[in-house]
């Protein structure tokens, strides 16, 4: 897993209070792991300020899965 | 009750009647307070009254650059944002059928589109500290109608609309969002009344007296205050009797 990966991974597990084992790069967000819909814009924050990037809206929309997410990132970071 | 110290505020609207007694208020109560308004000389004159723990940002809110820039501002100047008070507002009258295009959208885009983006970005901070208390100043008419009024009086239903939207997705996030509804206060938007208006007004008021600024700032503090953390999305109507709701 890439640095990213275990990097979001931590921000999911301490946002959503999941099992880490549960955060697969195919999780949902909202089906597989409890979040609600405000919970995946909090979570969107606290990427942008691990990350310290800007998610724009129309990105973040896309931003389903934990695997979005690194995908997203590892795109947008230097 | 109802202290304030080590909150950070901002006020829309601050060189008016209303927004000028809520700064006030605040301040007194011991919060930090951003003035904004369209009148930079009152807004200094009141920050040179109130001391220290205030800032000023004038802004235009029918610019939009503007008001997207305000709150930013203000966390840029007192750090955080914990108190939003969605104060400001313009009127432009005409009965219905006379009213233009103009007239309808500059009151819509300052009462209302102005509060929406000043709320959408103080959200945001307020979400990620679980803590914020968001004032908007609706008015009686807003519920009641009035006629000649159908721009107004829009937007201040339309405020409660979105209030109550909003305190009902935030409410887990320790956020606020509440509205007040002032009957009539003496401010310059009622000076312009003459005095047969004046007296008709009265009339319907059983208290006798039309409402002060304090009136209404004192229901902002409530509104604003930790104590007053299990109330959201309702409509505080400070108004002498004159709608009972």
């Amino acid at each position: 897993m890439s640095e990213i990966a275990e990097r979001v991974k931590k921000i999911v597990v301490e946002h959503l209070g999941v099992d880490a084992d549960k955060v697969t790069e195919n999780a949902s967000f909202i089906d597989d792991l409890g979040a609600d819909s405000l919970d995946t814009v909090e979570l969107v924050m606290a990427f942008e300020e691990e990350f310290g990037v800007e998610i724009p809206d129309d990105a973040a929309e896309t931003i389903l899965t934990v695997g979005d997410a690194v995908s997203f990132l590892e795109k947008n970071t230097a | 009750m109802f202290d304030l110290t080590g909150k950070y505020a901002l006020v829309t609207g601050a060189s008016g009647g209303i927004g000028g007694a809520t700064a006030r208020a605040l301040h007194a109560q011991g919060a930090t307070v951003t003035l904004s308004g369209t009148r930079a000389e009152r807004l200094e004159g009141l920050a040179h009254e109130l001391g220290e723990r205030v800032h000023v940002v004038a802004c235009d809110l029918s610019d939009r650059d503007a008001v997207d820039a305000l709150v930013p501002k203000a966390e840029e100047l007192m750090g955080r944002l914990d108190i939003l008070v969605n104060n400001a507002g313009i009127t432009r009258d005409n009965l219905f059928m006379r009213m233009k295009d103009d007239e309808w959208d500059k009151v819509l885009e300052v009462n209302l589109t102005a509060s929406f983006r000043l709320t959408r970005a103080a959200v945001k901070g307020m979400m990620k500290r679980r803590y914020g208390r968001i004032v908007g100043i609706t008015s009686v008419v807003g519920v009641t109608g009035n006629a000649g009024q159908g721009n107004y009086a829009a937007t201040k239903a339309g405020l409660i609309g979105m209030s109550k939207s909003l305190a009902q997705e935030v409410a887990s996030r320790g956020i606020t969002v509440n509205t007040i509804a002032p009957g009539f206060i003496e401010t310059a938007m009622t000076d312009a009344l003459n005095e047969k208006q004046r007296e008709a007004i009265l009339a319907s008021v059983p208290a006798g007296r039309l409402g002060s600024g304090a009136d209404i700032a004192s229901a902002v503090v409530y509104l604003a205050s930790d104590e007053a953390s299990y109330m959201t999305g309702q409509t505080l109507h400070v108004n002498g009797g004159m709608a009972m709701i």
